[in-house]
């Protein structure tokens, strides 16, 4: 019988990653533990009663890249999978007079487009259709271990042969379009169909969000198709709440783990892993206990998962190297606030399913990136690139009746400042800067504010433990995708050191609620026979 | 939000039924009393108003119109006369049909086209390098189609300015009504005489007073989408996202069709110069096409029996139905080799009709085919008989 502090399998991180990691290893057998620094699991996806009475999706908000396998496997409906429709997108115009709506009604929605551009509404569909294909093309490679191009290893080689075969019988118009969306800007690419500004920058915005780059750098219509990949009940693209925020989706994974048998600690933050021989041994918490697993699963980011929680000295020093290097600075902040009523739009009044959606701050190009070229040179965003949800108008759940919470998620806030580091003056003028742009929007927004709360990457870095506050553990340039994922010859979620994995978004297929780190990681660690 | 028509104020106030649908993001009227029969014999026996506004429609104008048109369209544009309409498919560079509609040669450079999927700007990409306009119109255009045997009877009491004796099917002219101008084609989606007027949308409630108040006499009905569903299916004409997927719109290969596997090779001019799609269907032409357009009769009686075999009458009059139904070689379950895409009871006919896609050469005139049925839940097969379509085809239409 094994003592209180033996375990099969730790995971150092009660973020979602970590949840679903624990849920499949205790799936297997393993006596599984989960680590929680915070007093609550999630993450950067929790929920939280920052003012009496609101509850703030803190960080993360909107969930559409979930993998349904993981749904399925850890019959997660049960445990409290509630997934809200957020069907809607509304662009304000810049004076905040007039503004671009799509929703669920396609005629409608093509009549608002062709306001702006009779060409753009013809095109939209096309563009729809093709984003499918994308969408349909590239979700393969959302379930597979990244194989290595550069070995000889036959199980590389038949993953490389597999994908090859895979990409090669896409029809040549769609090869195409996959070529292109692998290496041009998201501007250039949405240009390709688009003539009208609030359209090119609304769906160029998918292309910067959470990276440290503007819609015209190139590598950035690939983000926007990891923002279109997902799919809830089979529909590609969707996006949706999830109720209680994006803490309810980490409580219900929280839910299926226990259900499977793992045990989660939280206000245990982990100190650094034990290594004995080459191999793990356990961990020790800041507190200073040790626990005893032969099995260790960092969900963290890349940097501290090699750099922090063991000794860089016992890895190889091309690891540690590209560890080193990996892109991890982080640009987006978040605005919470609480709201004493609606708010309403200037553009278009009244409370309506029009504020149950997305409200994008993207009137635009140069818009999205000026905020960008504020932020190249060190400074936060003068008028930044905001996506609006007001969550308590999906679930009412988020507020007291009658009363609002509004979830602002912002570009630019660089970590580094080129004027030193972040302050309190300096996270209240970046909480300002958003304010003003909502007010072009939302004209009365400042006397409905109760309460807010700025978040910058210092905080994200500070509260939820990710390094550099970066939202995905690290940049999705191409260069940090797939096999190069967190470092060339790491990809496949183990480490040099013997039952100790990686299961967070700094590994392959990257960042978002998506759940499949922590699902390939545990699978790969079960295969190796740990 | 589907918007009203020019004509809501005169459907709304006779829609009894309050079934409307949303046809291109614009309310129609699905069927206005009840039942959709009289509306059905209106088309048949007298006269049906149907509202058609919503039809996307698009002008093409300049030196370069003809041109810009006949690279788009399978037609020959060269041999089409001022006031002659075309009804043809028009394709993508694989020769796959990305929709049908009607163009219309107003003068020697001016075309008016209509069609089901927003397609303005595919005529101006296609047309790059031309010097020629197209100009979205569907909004400064209501369309109402007036069908029937005495449809022309009608219009001669409210039009003047027109020899409807002289307008010949497929051909337009121009004339009054109540002194505001009026376009008039020999046009239909029904397959009996027929006529579609267009006019400005500040006309439109005067046009329909006018054909309703001297229409009275001639036992003029509005119909509905319902009724024209019927008869556009005796009549053996297709229709774009049910009868076949728009290659702009087809997510996999094998939903794709040419002309020639949708019933409209007919309408491919082979010796006319280029266009888009002529070198994809010159080689299809040439190798055969996967897939031919049929007509299906059922046999009667052994639909009947599928039916005594659960002890019912065959219950087979009512709607037409849009969903898809499989076919199979005859006496072969195993072998599915199609599916009739739009089926109907034929009130004109008394017979059961569909029309579909089979893999050639089953689709050959007089070929057996089973189609499946299903009654009381149970799937059957039923006997079919690849038949020539219009199935309905009065010698009036032309005449």
């Amino acid at each position: 019988m094994s003592k209180n502090n033996d375990y099969d399998a730790i995971v150092i991180g009660g973020g979602h990653n970590g949840l679903v990691a624990a849920a499949y290893l205790a799936r297997a057998g393993k006596r599984t533990l989960v680590l929680e620094k915070r007093h609550l699991v999630g993450g950067a996806s929790v929920t939280e009663e920052i003012f009496p009475g609101f509850k703030f999706t803190v960080f993360s908000y909107v969930v559409s890249l979930f993998r349904p396998e993981i749904i399925r496997d850890l019959n997660l409906p049960a445990h409290g999978l509630t997934i809200l429709p957020l069907e809607s997108t509304l662009t304000p115009t810049y004076d905040g007079r007039d503004y671009l709506y799509r929703d669920g009604d396609h005629y409608q929605t093509l009549r608002n487009i062709a306001r702006f551009s009779q060409r753009d509404a013809d095109a939209y569909d096309e563009y729809a259709r093709y984003m499918y294909f994308m969408a349909k093309a590239v979700r393969y490679i959302l379930g597979i271990i990244p194989p290595d191009p550069t070995t000889f290893n036959p199980r590389d080689m038949m993953g490389m042969v597999d994908m090859a075969r895979h990409f090669l019988d896409l029809p040549q118009d769609q090869l195409y379009v996959l070529a292109k969306l692998m290496t041009m800007s998201a501007a250039d690419f949405v240009e390709q169909w688009f003539e009208s500004e609030p359209l090119k920058a609304t769906l160029s915005a998918s292309g910067i969000i959470g990276t440290f780059l503007g819609p015209r750098s190139p590598g950035t219509a690939y983000v926007l198709l990891h923002h279109y990949m997902g799919e809830i009940d089979g529909a590609y693209r969707a996006w949706g709440f999830h109720k209680g925020g994006t803490g309810g989706l980490a409580e219900t994974l929280a839910r299926a783990a226990r259900a499977q048998g793992a045990e989660i600690r939280c206000n245990a933050g982990v100190a650094r892993v034990n290594v004995r021989n080459g191999r793990t041994v356990g961990v020790v918490l800041e507190n200073g206990d040790e626990i005893n697993a032969p099995l260790v699963f960092s969900s963290l980011d890349p940097k501290q998962t090699f750099l922090k929680l063991v000794e860089p000295t016992a890895l190889p020093d091309d690891l540690v190297n590209a560890v080193r290097r990996f892109q991890t600075v982080g640009s987006s902040g978040k605005v919470n606030l609480a709201l004493d009523r609606a708010p309403e739009l200037a553009c278009r009044p009244g409370v309506g399913r029009h504020l149950a959606g997305a409200i994008s701050m993207s009137p635009t190009l140069d818009y999205i990136e000026r905020a960008y070229d504020d932020a190249k040179y060190g400074n936060f965003s003068k008028e930044p690139y905001i996506d609006v949800i007001i969550p308590s108008m999906i679930d009412p759940d988020m507020a007291p009746p009658g009363k609002h919470v509004m979830s602002c998620f912002v570009q630019y806030a660089p970590y580094k400042l080129a004027d030193g580091e972040w302050t309190d003056a300096k996270r209240e003028a970046f909480g300002d800067a958003v304010v003003d742009v909502l007010e072009r929007a939302f004209p009365d927004i400042r006397s409905l504010i109760l309460h807010r709360q700025v978040l910058t990457p210092v905080d994200i870095e500070r509260i939820a433990g990710i390094t550099e506050g970066n939202i995905f553990h690290g940049e999705l340039n191409l260069s940090q995708l797939f096999f190069l994922r967190p470092a060339a010859g790491h990809a496949k979620y183990r480490t040099p050191i013997k039952g100790y994995y990686q299961c967070g978004s700094g590994t392959h297929p990257g960042g978002g609620i998506m759940g499949a780190p922590g699902r390939l990681g545990a699978l790969e660690a079960l295969k190796d026979g740990a | 939000m589907p918007l009203p028509t020019p004509f809501h104020s005169r459907t709304s106030a006779v829609c009894d039924s309050y079934e409307w649908r949303n046809w291109s993001g614009y309310l129609s009227a699905g069927i206005y009393e009840m039942s959709h029969d009289r509306e059905y014999y209106a088309i048949r026996n007298s006269a049906a108003l149907i509202d058609v506004s919503p039809l996307y429609k698009y002008e093409v104008t300049g030196p370069d119109a003809a041109r810009l048109v006949d690279r788009v369209i399978t037609r020959d544009v060269t041999r089409q006369r001022v006031g002659q309409v075309y009804y043809t498919p028009w394709c993508d560079t694989q020769g796959k049909v990305i929709d049908d509609g009607t163009v219309s040669r107003l003068d020697t450079n001016h075309f008016r086209v209509t069609s089901a999927d927003p397609s303005a700007r595919w005529f101006q990409d296609v047309g790059y390098g031309l010097n020629a306009t197209v100009t979205n119109v569907t909004d400064d255009l209501a369309a109402l189609a007036l069908q029937g045997p005495l449809s022309r009877a009608i219009l001669e009491q409210v039009v003047a300015g027109i020899d409807f004796a002289r307008l010949a099917y497929f051909h337009l002219a121009h004339g009054t009504v109540d002194g505001f101008p009026i376009t008039i084609t020999r046009t239909g989606y029904t397959g009996d005489l027929g006529y579609e007027l267009w006019v400005r949308p500040e006309y439109a409630e005067r046009l329909w007073d006018c054909l309703v108040d001297k229409g009275s006499g001639y036992g003029i009905l509005p119909a509905g989408i319902i009724a024209l569903d019927v008869a556009r299916i005796e009549a053996g004409l297709i229709m774009l996202a049910v009868d076949y997927v728009s290659s702009r719109h087809a997510v996999i290969e094998s939903q794709k069709s040419s002309p020639y596997e949708i019933g409209l090779g007919w309408a491919v001019a082979r010796k006319k110069g280029d266009f888009i799609g002529r070198r994809a269907l010159a080689t299809e032409r040439a190798k055969g096409s996967t897939w031919g357009f049929v007509g299906v009769q059922y046999d009667w009686n052994a639909l009947e029996r599928l039916f005594a075999d659960e002890d019912l009458p065959p219950h087979v009059a009512g709607r037409a139905s849009r969903s898809a139904v499989p076919v199979y070689e005859a006496g072969n379950p195993g072998r599915h080799i199609g599916q009739i895409t739009s089926h109907t009871f034929a009130p004109i006919l008394k017979q059961y009709i569909g029309i579909g896609t089979v893999l050639n050469p089953h689709a050959q005139i007089g070929n057996r085919v089973d189609v499946e049925v299903t009654v009381e839940f149970k799937r059957k097969l039923c006997p079919a008989t690849i038949v020539p379509t219009p199935f309905f085809d009065p010698p009036r239409k032309k005449a």
